[in-house]
């Protein structure tokens, strides 16, 4: 018995130094562009105040960018839509900067990089900026977290019939953090996912695969895969390049040490 | 507001379940302590420079190192784990589970807030002169948000799908939520939840500066609270379907939201907590009426406790019990959701509510629900309270199994 959920994919948004709407993303997917990268650059999202848009750490302004596209593509209104905020390693800056204070001077932790520590501090930010009380959940899953929170928020969309928005993001290791994590990139994808949906931009159809997805992204499927190998939220590069071309067919994302979600992309209705 | 309430859901069998905190290593030195009403909060002794406050700490982990198949992952949090997943034969029950479902069959959801970040700390207390990390603690697994579900899911030889979730001190209530939703899915037949977090430098003075932290140990809705108490603790269930054992306790309900109104306050008018438990309820088919006993969040922290008795006292009839078990744990965080579900299961099983150690004098907040004392009470429908930074709510609702 191997059962399927079906959803549709209603919005997407993406942001990297290189590409900063899903329109560029797919540009950039189906190999039409050349793009430079700007790694100094920081997501500026309209969705959260002035204030909190200067002073939030990186991994907000990244999920919170890719949600606010997402949702606005689908035509969803954020404060009504349950989410998940996935991210394999939270915020490293963070860690970085509490792990040096309490080696140097514990006593000195800024209470606000305190609680902006959290793994669910963006979803925080988000359900605080959108007014949403709907499920906010956010969580990890090493390499694998794209395809858990793809997995999880298809699964909110099922139970609770409606649409489910999935913000998957992952900021470069700072400080001597690097020794331990190989992510030097930053990426993000947003994905609104209804379990029924009139004009979806894609149709998907999920099943397990009791086999381990490929250990890497292939670097040269695209300039976007070539920059962010290392990081975990672009391992939905492989779904978004189907989409972008209008492929229906197959993608294996990984989901776990030996499992893989088996995506199809259904034929777009013409 | 405006939300449509959810429609029932199937219920599901909790067939196994353990706890391990200050207050005891496994269910019956937990139910011990609850019956006797001894805690486990101790003056604070962890760390060089140990700030003044109380903190509900487990022995024996300092000097019992994962054993070699799982080196890599040897950190205090998942020493932890293992040895909380060692009470009550979990482990094994958890592993015939693999073996009649198939590993692939079997999910796991994990719940952490700080998973071994304190082995991070460990590694930048020992940096090397050109600010690397010491190369004995390059170990990423210990790294990493994700390393405690990876560790169980490699000691219980878990394939299916498998997550952290990670929503401060909601984390492992709403793996409960998670769970359900991949055994109604049908993707699943089985799925092994908890979730442990353990005492670091992060968490003791990030309260700390956040001027959380009592420097008395914890007495939830007192009046005169004073703050919390943080504790580390690991917890761990088993659901299967109902029909697997129809005896078993089964998760009713759940509920979860975000209060949509700080980072580390809780809304005013508890809007989110009360979303949560309309939510759990309504998946259950219950009314407040229904309800038997309520273990709360009750941190101690002003805020919470004032804002949780106001919803406990306008939502439930006095026939109702409640109480917070912090002052036997101290606040475990990301572990506090499955050692209270934990807690409500034993109630459930031997008929007792616990009270809330610690307190003496009620704040004048709380209503009759709010009960000091243990009292002797038959429970079959049980509710457990958990809400964490960043607005995030979490209520799950038990009902007992049929009698035999």
């Amino acid at each position: 018995m191997n059962r399927a959920i079906d959803i549709a994919i209603a919005g997407i948004g993406v942001w990297s130094p290189e590409v900063r709407t899903w329109a560029e993303a797919a540009e950039a997917l189906c190999g039409n562009v050349e793009i430079a990268a700007n790694s100094t650059l920081r997501p500026a999202p309209t969705a959260l105040p002035a204030t909190e848009r200067r002073r939030a750490p990186e991994s907000v302004l990244l999920g919170v960018e890719v949600a606010q596209q997402a949702c606005e593509m689908a035509g969803v209104a954020a404060s009504g839509a349950p989410h998940v905020f996935a991210s394999s390693y939270g915020d490293l800056p963070i860690n970085d900067y509490l792990c040096e204070t309490l080696a140097q001077s514990p006593l000195d932790v800024s209470p606000i990089r305190f609680h902006n520590s959290v793994h669910n501090a963006p979803a925080g930010y988000w359900a605080i900026a959108t007014g949403c009380t709907r499920s906010s959940t956010a969580i990890s899953a090493g390499d694998a977290t794209f395809g858990a929170g793809l997995l999880e928020a298809s699964l909110i969309a099922v139970s609770t019939g409606e649409p489910a928005l999935l913000a998957a993001y992952d900021v470069p290791a700072t400080g001597p953090l690097r020794d331990v994590v190989a992510c030097e990139s930053k990426f993000a994808v947003g994905l609104v996912l209804a379990a029924q949906h009139a004009t979806p931009i894609a149709r998907i159809r999920i099943t397990l695969d009791n086999h381990p997805a490929e250990a890497e992204l292939a670097p040269g499927a695209s300039v976007l895969h070539a920059s962010h190998h290392d990081n975990p939220a672009a391992r939905s590069l492989d779904l978004l390049q189907a989409i972008a071309r209008k492929q229906p067919g197959r993608v294996r994302v990984a989901a776990g040490p030996r499992l893989s979600l088996d995506v199809e992309i259904l034929p777009w209705r013409t | 507001m405006l939300t449509r309430l959810p429609s029932r859901t199937t219920p599901f069998a909790i067939t196994a379940y353990t706890a391990t905190c200050a207050a005891g290593r496994g269910v019956d030195a937990l139910g011990r302590a609850l019956a006797t009403r001894v805690g486990g909060l101790r003056r604070n002794d962890f760390g060089a420079q140990p700030l003044p406050c109380w903190i509900g700490r487990v022995d024996g982990l300092d000097d019992s190192p994962l054993p070699p198949p799982f080196g890599a992952w040897d950190a205090r949090n998942n020493r932890l784990a293992w040895m909380a997943l060692r009470e009550d034969g979990f482990a094994d029950r958890a592993r015939a589970a693999v073996e009649k479902y198939g590993a692939s069959r079997v999910a796991l959801v994990i719940g952490t807030s700080t998973s071994s970040i304190e082995e991070t700390e460990r590694a930048y207390r020992e940096l090397t002169p050109d600010k690397h990390l010491p190369p004995a603690r390059r170990r990423s697994e210990t790294h990493q948000t994700n390393s405690l579900c990876a560790f169980v899911q490699t000691a219980l030889g878990i394939e299916g799908p498998s997550l952290t979730i990670a929503t401060a001190c909601s984390s492992s209530a709403k793996v409960f939520a998670s769970a359900a939703r991949l055994l109604e899915s049908g993707l699943v037949d089985a799925a092994v939840v908890g979730g442990a977090d353990s005492l670091c430098g992060s968490v003791l003075y990030g309260f700390n500066a956040l001027e959380l932290v009592s420097r008395d140990p914890c007495r939830p809705f007192d009046a005169n609270r004073s703050g919390l108490s943080l504790g580390e603790a690991a917890g761990f269930a088993l659901l299967e379907r109902v029909e697997s054992d129809e005896h078993a306790p089964r998760l009713a309900g759940y509920g979860e939201s975000a209060d949509a109104h700080h980072m580390s306050a809780p809304h005013p008018q508890g809007l989110g907590a009360e979303l949560a438990l309309r939510d759990a309820l309504a998946r259950a088919g219950l009314t407040p009426a229904d309800v038997d006993y309520i273990n709360l969040h009750g941190t101690a922290s002003r805020q919470n406790d004032e804002v949780e008795a106001a919803l406990v006292a306008r939502t439930f009839p006095a026939t109702t019990l409640a109480s917070s078990t912090k002052g036997w744990t101290g606040h475990t965080l990301g572990a506090a959701g499955i050692v209270e579900s934990v807690i409500t299961l034993l109630s459930m099983q031997r008929g007792f509510a616990p009270g809330t150690l610690n307190a003496q004098t009620l704040d004048p907040a709380c209503g009759p629900q709010i009960t000091l004392d243990n009292r002797s009470r038959d429970i079959r429908v049980a509710l457990s309270n958990s809400f964490g930074f960043g607005g995030n709510n979490c209520c799950l609702a038990f009902v007992a199994g049929d009698r035999p």
